[in-house]
C-alpha cells in the first residue's frame, strides 16, 4: 500500500505491506535504528516515538495508521551538537549504561513533562512504569526527567 | 593530572553522545548487501526424540533458501558446545558432560531448543517456512525439579544419571563434629529462585563469509568477542582463528547471559557459507526467555552452630543446583568454586562444608548470572545469620559484628580455599547503621503500624571474588582458559593515544573510565585518549568482560602497557637529553633532567621520526600487556533493607535501600554508583519480583513480559550508597570490581527484612503478595 508520513520534520511517501509495523518502516525502510525492539508483547517500551505529539510503542503501531501523521524518533528530538534537554539531562545524571532503552525512555518522559502535571520522584516513577530498563535501577533516570523538567519549564516560559 | 577528568573524577560519559541521540550501533541494527534472514526451528517439548524433519513445503516458500537441520551440521563435522571448567566430583572423577550440539540430532531436551535453522530472502519469508517444516517428535517423559533430578531416570542416552557431579568443599568430618558441639545450631532450608537475566537487547548475529578468502565474519551480542572466536575456531571447529573475526559492536547489556557461545551464532556463521551469503538473525524476546542461559535456581539446606557466646563455629551446607539440560560454558563452575569458596562470608567461622549436586533437568541451561554463585552464597550466610540472630535473640548488626574478620586479620585465610587480602568489614556496616538511621528504626516501624503496616528491617553483610581471575589458579580449579587480560597502548605519531583493551563494555562505561585511568598514568589530555574493544580485528586477544572483572584485570593491564610505554620513552628522552636514563623522570606528562623537560607527545614523535634516536631501539611508541592477577579482589559491604508489608493484601513495598560498599580505588564515582544501582534493582526483583517457572511438562510458563515480573520503575525506591575503601593490594590501581555487588548483596537484605516484618523464615523468592498474605494469615 501507498503511505505518505512524515518522519522527523520529512515527509515521505512509500510502498510498504499493509502488515508492515511501524518498527519495520522506521528500522527497515527509513534506517532510523534509534528506535529499537527489546519484546514483542508491547512492554519494554524500548521502541517509544511520539505520534502526533503523544509516546506510542511503535512495535504495536501499523505503518498503515501513522499514514498522513506525523512520527518522532529519537532522531528527531535533537543532535549531538544540540541536544534536546531530556537527552542532555540523561547524560548529565548518568541515565543510561548500554544505551538500548534509553531512546524509548527519552521520548516517554518528554510527553511525562509536556503533559504538565507536577512532577515528584512517585508522579515519574509512575509515569515510567510502561518503560523497562535493566541496567540503571532507574534512579538516576527519575532524577534526569526530574532535572530535564525544571530545564524544559525554564525554556517554556 | 587533571581533577576533572583523572582518576577519582565523575566524568560524564563519551558513550552516551551516541546513545542518547539514537546513534548507536547495535548487533541488528546493521545490515549488509546480500542478506537473508534466518529463524530458528524450536522444540515444543521438554524431552522428545526426533523422528523425522521434513522440510519439503517449507522450501516452496518464495524466498525460502535453506533448511539446515542437526544432522547437516553433524555431516558437515560441526563440533559440540562445550562447558569451559571441568568439576571433579568428590571421588575424583570428572563431571559427566553430555554432548551439546549446536542443532540438536536425534532428541530434545529443553523447550526452545534449537534442531533446526530455516534461511530465506526475508524476515516473513523464513517465519512462513518455518511453519511448513514438518518434525515428526515422540514424546518422552522430562525430568524438571531439580530436587527430584537426582533420583529420576537419566535424560540423556548414555548417561547414567542426571547427576553431573558430586563436589564438595571443605572439612566435613571437623564441621559435624564442630555441629555436634555447639551451644546453638540454626537450620534453614533455602530456595534461590531461577532466574531469566533479560537484557533489554535481545541476542542478534549477521554473519557473513568471502569464498575467496575463506574468512568469516561474526557480529554478535557478546562480552566477550575472543572467547567467542576462541570456541567457534578451536571447539565447534568452524573456521581457524585468522579467517575468522568476532565483532560485538554496542551491545545493550548482558549481566553474564552475553558470555556463552550459543547455538544461534555458531550455527548461523557456519550456514553463512553454506548459503554463499550474509545471514542475519535476531531474537525475538520469546526465544530470549527460552534460549538465553537461565541463572540460580537451587534448592538448600544449611546449618550454623554457634556457641555460648554468639561465636559461629561451624557451617555446613547441601545444594542441590539445577543445570539445566546441558552444560553451558560456565554453567558447572558457578554453583561449586563460584559458590562454595564464599560460604565463609564476612566471618571467622572455622569449620565449614559445603556439597554441592549439580543436575541435569530438561529445562534451558542455568549459566552465570549478575554475581553468578556469589548471591546464591550470599543468600545461604546472610539469612542464616540473620535467623541465628532472632533465634538467640541477639541485634543481627551486632551478632555479625562479633564474628566479622578483623582489619588486623588480613591476610586471611577461609576454611574454602580463599586468600582476603584486604578489607574493612566493620567500616561499611557502622556507615549503612548510621546511613540507615538504625536507631530511628522503632518509631519508623511504629508509625508504619499505625498505617497498617508491618515494617521490617533486614541486614545483608556480603562479600565477593571478583577480578576473575589468577589463571594458574582458576586452572588448577578446572578453567579450560586462562583469565587474564590484554591491553595495548599506540601513542601516535603526533601524540594521540588509542588504547585496545581485550575487555568489553555493554553499559559499563570503558571508553570513558579506561581513557581516565590512561590519561591519568599517562599525563595526556582525557580527549586525546581512544578507546578500541570489542573487535578481533583490532583488538589482538581478550578474556572480555565478568566477574566485575573489567577494571581490576583490563585496567590492571593498561597501567602494565603504560609503565612500558614510560620505560621505552625514557630511553628515547635520555638519549635526546643526553642524560642517563636513570636519572630521568616522568611526571605529569613530560620527561625531566633537570631543567630539561620533553612532552610524552614530542618523544613519541621522535621515536617515529628516528632522527636523533638511540641506535639500539626499535622505532614507534606502542606497548602492549597481558596482565595476570595474583589473587581474585574482594569486595565487600553492607546491604540494609527496609520493606513495609500491607497486611490486608500481602504487598511488600522496598521502602528504603542502603548500601554502602568498599570497591577499593574508584575511577569514576558516578559510574561505579550507577552499577550500584542497577544491581541493586536486579537484587529487588529477585527478591520480590523475578520467577522462572515451569510446569510440570517442562513448559516455561514464565515465557513473556506479561509473566516474568521485571522490576519497573515504581517497583524500587531511590537507594542510598556509599562508599568506603581498602585498595586490593595486590593490582596497580587498587581496584577490586563493582559490577555485581548490587545484585550479590541486596536479595538477602530484602528478604531478611520480609521477614523480620511477617515473623517467619519461611519466606521463599520472590516474596509475592500472594505468599506473604498466606504467611500473614498463617496459610
Amino acid at each position: 500500500m501507498n503511505l505518505t508520513l512524515t518522519v522527523n520534520g520529512v515527509e515521505h511517501s512509500l510502498d510498504v505491506p499493509a502488515n508492515t509495523l511501524l518498527t519495520d518502516l522506521l528500522r527497515t525502510q527509513l534506517r532510523l535504528t534509534g528506535t529499537h525492539v527489546g519484546c514483542d508483547t508491547s512492554q519494554c517500551g524500548a521502541c517509544t516515538v511520539h505520534l502526533d505529539g503523544r509516546s506510542v510503542k511503535a512495535c504495536t503501531v501499523l505503518a498503515a495508521q501513522a499514514g498522513g501523521r506525523t512520527v518522532t524518533t529519537i532522531e528527531g528530538i535533537g543532535s549531538p551538537d544540540d541536544l534536546h534537554p531530556m537527552q542532555a539531562a540523561f547524560r548529565d545524571c548518568h541515565a543510561l549504561q548500554c544505551g538500548f532503552c534509553t531512546p524509548g525512555m527519552i521520548l516517554r518522559a518528554i510527553e511525562l513533562v509536556e503533559d504538565g502535571g507536577a512532577l515528584d520522584n512517585r508522579t515519574v516513577r509512575e509515569g515510567l512504569e510502561g518503560n523497562i530498563c535493566r541496567c540503571t535501577g532507574y534512579h538516576n533516570i527519575v532524577k534526569a526527567v526530574l532535572a530535564a523538567s525544571d530545564t524544559m519549564q525554564e525554556q517554556s516560559q | 593530572m587533571s581533577a576533572e577528568t583523572g582518576i577519582g573524577a565523575a566524568v560524564k560519559r563519551r558513550e552516551d553522545l551516541r546513545f542518547i541521540t539514537g546513534r548507536g550501533t547495535y548487533t541488528d541494527d546493521l545490515n549488509v548487501p546480500g542478506q537473508t534472514y534466518g529463524v530458528f526451528l524450536r522444540s515444543p517439548y521438554a524431552r522428545a526424540k526426533i523422528n523425522a524433519i521434513d522440510a519439503a513445503d517449507a522450501l516452496q516458500v518464495d524466498g525460502a533458501l535453506a533448511v539446515f537441520t542437526g544432522q547437516d551440521a553433524a555431516v558437515d563435522g560441526l563440533g559440540d558446545l562445550p562447558c569451559g571448567w571441568l568439576v571433579k566430583s568428590k571421588d575424583g572423577s570428572d563431571m559427566v558432560s553430555a554432548p551439546h550440539p549446536p542443532l540438536a540430532v536425534s532428541q530434545v531436551n529443553y523447550v526452545g531448543e534449537p534442531y533446526g535453522l530455516v534461511v530465506a530472502e526475508s524476515l516473513a519469508a523464513a517465519r512462513e517456512a518455518a511453519e511448513l517444516v514438518a518434525a515428526d517428535f515422540e514424546e518422552l517423559t522430562p525430568v524438571v525439579a531439580a530436587a527430584e533430578a537426582a533420583k529420576a531416570s537419566p535424560i540423556h542416552e548414555g548417561l547414567e544419571a542426571n547427576l553431573a557431579y558430586d563436589w564438595e568443599l571443605g572439612d566435613e568430618a571437623a564441621t559435624d563434629a564442630a555441629l555436634a558441639a555447639a551451644a546453638h545450631v540454626t537450620r534453614l532450608d533455602l530456595t534461590n529462585n531461577r532466574l531469566i537475566p533479560n537484557a533489554i537487547e535481545p541476542r542478534a548475529a549477521l554473519a557473513t563469509f568471502d569464498p575467496t578468502s575463506g574468512e568469516y565474519e561474526l557480529r554478535t551480542t557478546s562480552q566477550n568477542p575472543h572467547l567467542e572466536r576462541l570456541v567457534l575456531s578451536a571447539f565447534v571447529q568452524i573456521a581457524p582463528e585468522h579467517k575468522l573475526r568476532v565483532v560485538a559492536p554496542d551491545v545493550g547489556g548482558g549481566f553474564g547471559s552475553k558470555i556463552f557461545v550459543y547455538a544461534e551464532e555458531t550455527v548461523v556463521t557456519w550456514a553463512a557459507a553454506k548459503v554463499g551469503r550474509p545471514i542475519k538473525w535476531t531474537a525475538e524476546r520469546s526465544e530470549s526467555f527460552l534460549a538465553d542461559a537461565h541463572a540460580r535456581d537451587h534448592v538448600t539446606h544449611a546449618e550454623l552452630g554457634l556457641d555460648e557466646a554468639g561465636r559461629f563455629t561451624a557451617l555446613k551446607v547441601r545444594t542441590t543446583a539445577n543445570l539445566g539440560a546441558y552444560l553451558s560454558l560456565f554453567g558447572s563452575s558457578v554453583p561449586t568454586f563460584l559458590y562454595g569458596t564464599l560460604l565463609a562470608g564476612q566471618y571467622k567461622t572455622p569449620n565449614i562444608h559445603v556439597q554441592t549436586h549439580g543436575v541435569y533437568t530438561n529445562t534451558t541451561p542455568v549459566d552465570a548470572y549478575r554475581g553468578a554463585g556469589r548471591p546464591e552464597a550470599t543468600f545461604v550466610v546472610e539469612r542464616i545469620v540473620e535467623a541465628a540472630a532472632r533465634e538467640t535473640g541477639r541485634d543481627p548488626a551486632e551478632l555479625r559484628r562479633l564474628n566479622m574478620i578483623e582489619p588486623g586479620d588480613f591476610p586471611y585465610e577461609t576454611p574454602v580455599a580463599l586468600v582476603y587480602d584486604t578489607g574493612n568489614y566493620q567500616a561499611s556496616l557502622d556507615r549503612a547503621l548510621q546511613l540507615v538511621d538504625y536507631g530511628g528504626f522503632k518509631q519508623r516501624r511504629a508509625a508504619s503500624e499505625a498505617e497498617g503496616k508491618r515494617r521490617g528491617i533486614g541486614f545483608s553483610c556480603y562479600i565477593e571474588a571478583c577480578g576473575l581471575a589468577p589463571s594458574q589458579l582458576a586452572i588448577q580449579l578446572g578453567a579450560g582458559v586462562g583469565l587474564y587480560e590484554s591491553g595495548e597502548i599506540r601513542i601516535n605519531p603526533t601524540g594521540s593515544v588509542t588504547v585496545f583493551t581485550g575487555s568489553h563494555s555493554h553499559g559499563q562505561g570503558h571508553e570513558t573510565t579506561f581513557a581516565q585511568v590512561v590519561s591519568d598514568k599517562l599525563g595526556v589530555p582525557f580527549d586525546d585518549v581512544e578507546v578500541v574493544h570489542g573487535d578481533t580485528g583490532r583488538v589482538e586477544f581478550g578474556l572480555g568482560t565478568y566477574g566485575s572483572r573489567s577494571l581490576a584485570v583490563g585496567g590492571s593491564a593498561l597501567i602494565s602497557a603504560a609503565d612500558k610505554i614510560i620505560a621505552k620513552g625514557t630511553r628515547i628522552a635520555a638519549h635526546m637529553m643526553q642524560a642517563e636514563p636513570d636519572n630521568v623522570a616522568f611526571e605529569e606528562g613530560a620527561f625531566i633532567s633537570g631543567n630539561q623537560r620533553l612532552t610524552l607527545q614530542e618523544v613519541a614523535f621522535a621515536s617515529y621520526v628516528p632522527a636523533d634516536y638511540p641506535p639500539d631501539l626499535e622505532p614507534g611508541l606502542s606497548e602492549k600487556a597481558f596482565y595476570d592477577p595474583e589473587n581474585f579482589t574482594y569486595p565487600a559491604g553492607a546491604h540494609i533493607a527496609e520493606v513495609e508489608v500491607d497486611e490486608a493484601t500481602g504487598v511488600v513495598q522496598l521502602v528504603n535501600f542502603v548500601a554502602v560498599d568498599d570497591f577499593g580505588h574508584v575511577i569514576n564515582p558516578m559510574i561505579v554508583d550507577g552499577q550500584v544501582h542497577g544491581g541493586l534493582a536486579q537484587g529487588a526483583g529477585q527478591a520480590l519480583l523475578e520467577h522462572g517457572i515451569y510446569d510440570a511438562d517442562g513448559q516455561l510458563t514464565t515465557g513473556s513480559y506479561m509473566d516474568y515480573c521485571m522490576p519497573r520503575a515504581d517497583d524500587v525506591p531511590d537507594f542510598t550508597v556509599d562508599t568506603t575503601v581498602t585498595p586490593c593490594t595486590h593490582n596497580p590501581l587498587g581496584a577490586k570490581g563493582c559490577g555485581e555487588a548490587g545484585a550479590i548483596g541486596s536479595p538477602a537484605a530484602i528478604i531478611n527484612a520480609v521477614t523480620d516484618a511477617v515473623g517467619t523464615e519461611d519466606i521463599a523468592m520472590p516474596a509475592t503478595p500472594e505468599q506473604v498474605w498466606r504467611k500473614l494469615h498463617g496459610l
